[in-house]
């Protein structure tokens, strides 16, 4: 160890407005996450490769039993594993936050002067780019295996769109998982209690027609069922009912009222 | 003896009389109580924290250490009383307290997938300084705790005491003038923790107030100006470590027996010599007790123990150490691993 003065320094905080310091600390725990994504290598293989093993497995195991009627089955399906996969993607945020939680550094955030629920919003980030990657991924493959939309330009935005803005709405309502669960497994397990019957019992993958009357009503109106809509039509052209803006308003009431229940939820967890 | 080396001040005194600069007093604590549900870990604490000083609060597990530098680090609610670090009020002005404190947990706060160099930024930023600073600090703060050449790899793969060291580093990243130090050195191997020490009275030296937690006797001699026992979320001394000392007498007379099957023979004489004040360590057969008569206490000691024909394997006059403070104050010896009891033995036969 060399002289003692070094080990303090004349260093004054940064003098900005809180909004400023808001968004810098969003930015700087955004970074920290995304860098996650790339040094997490199981993390990153689970993205890769789970929505892939889905498709081919729905595109040629069930696919042909499944009858679609004008559509065809891939043609049906990329709309409803593009959704699918963007519902399990966020799971990624109840788990890491869980895993923050545990370790000791959700402490060292709260002992700092910064506005610490932004944590969240790095977590909710990083989901955005996982699965904005997991989706070029699955489109690649998509076409690979035959899928052919007929969505122009702005179709594709407001597919691009639709998807930002649901990815953020359920990666929201995971944080909210993430705050409420109390190991690690259960965050794990959260993920398939919760996202498996929002995923199945949706037009996710059959047409909802064949469904039990009482799973029929949950399954047309649940707001996944909403997204994969809007998005098959846009994609490749069945009938769009109320399901576009359904599915604009779902997102936007979630993300409305899923952000301060979450940023309550992480002030009150850190005065227990 | 005499058995009460400070005052216990219970009254709150009000804000705006400890705002006043009457005391170098950095960290105040009064009155701070805390329970869980139904169990209660804090009745009642106080006690202060002279400025560019080292407190340590020194207790076994459970006895409500950690709870105290959660509360004083704004991470936890006290249920009653009042904390000041430098002048702010711990609940009411949280924000400002986390301005000028830096916290280093009984666990790493590290980031494990992120460089040693990336933590340091990361938290730097978080702390509000500019990039330049924050770049020239992370330089300077490696270089000094040694970690200029992990600087580039994720944390997973560090060592115990280089997460240890760089967790410190990151508490440093602004210079904040108090440091709360929970168990710093737990778990460390000896010379990792030699460092820490090292680390530790450095920064005193430059002026940081700090308050550590340890279950270690020698790490609160060697650091602490100051010594809080607690014990039960009660503080049951204070002093500095020679005035705890001295209040459990000048010297100790040791005396371990041969056989654990003669242990109540002995205790029945030894008691009678001297009833207040014994205390004895079944894995060490050693029997501890203030000394007090010199020669003929000993001399006294020994022929009881004949009569009662109890055999002497040896006796050892020796300072009081901080685990007599313990004994004499609790009632029960703080928490310590066999081996190092061991350990301690041997040196004392020699």
């Amino acid at each position: 160890m060399s002289k003692s003065t070094s080990f303090i320094a004349n260093v004054k905080p940064e003098k900005h407005s809180r909004l400023y310091w808001v968004l810098s600390d969003s930015w700087v725990l955004a970074r920290r996450s995304v860098k996650h994504i790339t040094r997490n290598l199981d993390q990153l293989l689970a993205v890769g490769l789970f929505p892939i093993m889905f498709f081919l497995l729905f595109r040629y195991v069930f696919g042909g039993a499944i009858a679609t009627g004008d559509v065809s089955y891939v043609n049906f399906l990329v709309a409803g594993i593009l959704v699918q996969m963007l519902a399990f993607g966020a799971n990624y945020t109840t788990l890491n936050l869980a895993i923050d939680l545990q370790r000791g550094i959700v402490d060292r955030f709260r002992s700092l002067p910064m506005a610490s629920p932004t944590l969240l919003v790095g977590h909710v980030w990083a989901d955005l780019v996982r699965n904005s990657m997991s989706w070029m991924i699955v489109l690649g493959v998509s076409f690979l295996v035959g899928f052919q939309p007929i969505a122009g330009p702005v179709e594709w935005l407001l597919v691009f769109g639709l998807a930002l803005l649901f990815s953020l709405a359920i990666s929201w309502l995971s944080a909210i998982m993430g705050l409420i669960v109390k190991s690690m497994e259960a965050a794990q397990w959260t993920g398939f209690i919760v996202i498996f019957p929002l995923t199945f019992v949706s037009s996710a993958f059959v047409p909802t027609d064949t469904m039990p009357a009482e799973l029929r009503v949950f399954a047309e109106n649940q707001p996944l069922t909403h997204v994969i809509q809007a998005m098959r039509a846009w994609l490749v052209g069945t009938p769009i009912g109320n399901s576009d803006w359904l599915a604009f308003a779902w997102c936007v009431g979630i993300i409305v009222v899923a952000i301060p229940i979450a940023t309550w939820l992480f002030r009150r967890q850190a005065l227990r | 003896m005499k058995h009460n080396i400070f005052l216990q001040d219970n009254r709150l005194l009000d804000s705006s009389e400890i705002r006043t600069p009457l005391s170098e007093d950095t960290i105040v604590v009064k009155g701070l109580r805390k329970s869980f549900k139904k169990l209660t870990v804090l009745e009642g604490v106080d006690f202060s924290v002279r400025r560019g000083t080292v407190m340590a609060l020194l207790g076994p597990n459970g006895a409500g250490k950690t709870t105290t530098i959660r509360i004083l680090s704004t991470l936890l609610l006290p249920d009653g009383g009042q904390a000041l670090i430098n002048g702010f009020d711990v609940v009411k002005e949280a924000d400002k307290v986390r301005s000028v404190i830096g916290l280093t947990g009984q666990n790493a706060a590290l980031d494990e997938y992120l460089t040693g160099e990336e933590n340091l930024r990361m938290i730097g930023r978080l702390y509000r300084l500019s990039y330049p600073d924050i770049k020239q600090r992370s330089r300077e703060l490696l270089e000094l705790f040694d970690l200029v050449e992990a600087s580039g790899r994720t944390v997973k793969t560090y060592s115990g005491g280089m997460r240890r060291r760089l967790d410190l580093a990151v508490s440093l990243i602004a210079s904040p003038p108090v440091i709360f130090l929970d168990e710093p050195t737990t778990g460390l191997d000896p010379r990792s923790r030699l460092i820490m020490w090292d680390i530790i009275e450095q920064l005193v030296a430059a002026g940081t107030t700090i308050l550590l937690t340890t279950q270690d006797m020698d790490e609160a001699d060697r650091l602490a100006d100051r010594i809080v026992v607690i014990d039960g979320g009660k503080i049951i001394a204070e002093g500095n470590s020679d005035e705890l000392k001295q209040r459990i007498g000048s010297e100790r007379l040791e005396i371990t027996i041969a056989k654990t099957s003669s242990l109540e023979a002995a205790r029945k004489a030894i008691g009678e010599e001297d009833d207040d004040d014994v205390h004895f360590d079944l894995k060490r057969r050693t029997f501890s007790l203030a000394a007090r008569g010199g020669v003929s206490q000993l001399k006294q000691v020994l022929s009881r123990l004949e009569e009662a024909s109890v055999a002497v394997e040896n006796v050892s006059f020796h300072s009081p150490t901080l685990d007599d403070v313990f004994l004499t104050f609790t009632g029960h010896a703080a928490t310590k691993q066999p081996s190092e009891e061991a350990e301690k033995f041997g040196e004392m036969v020699q």
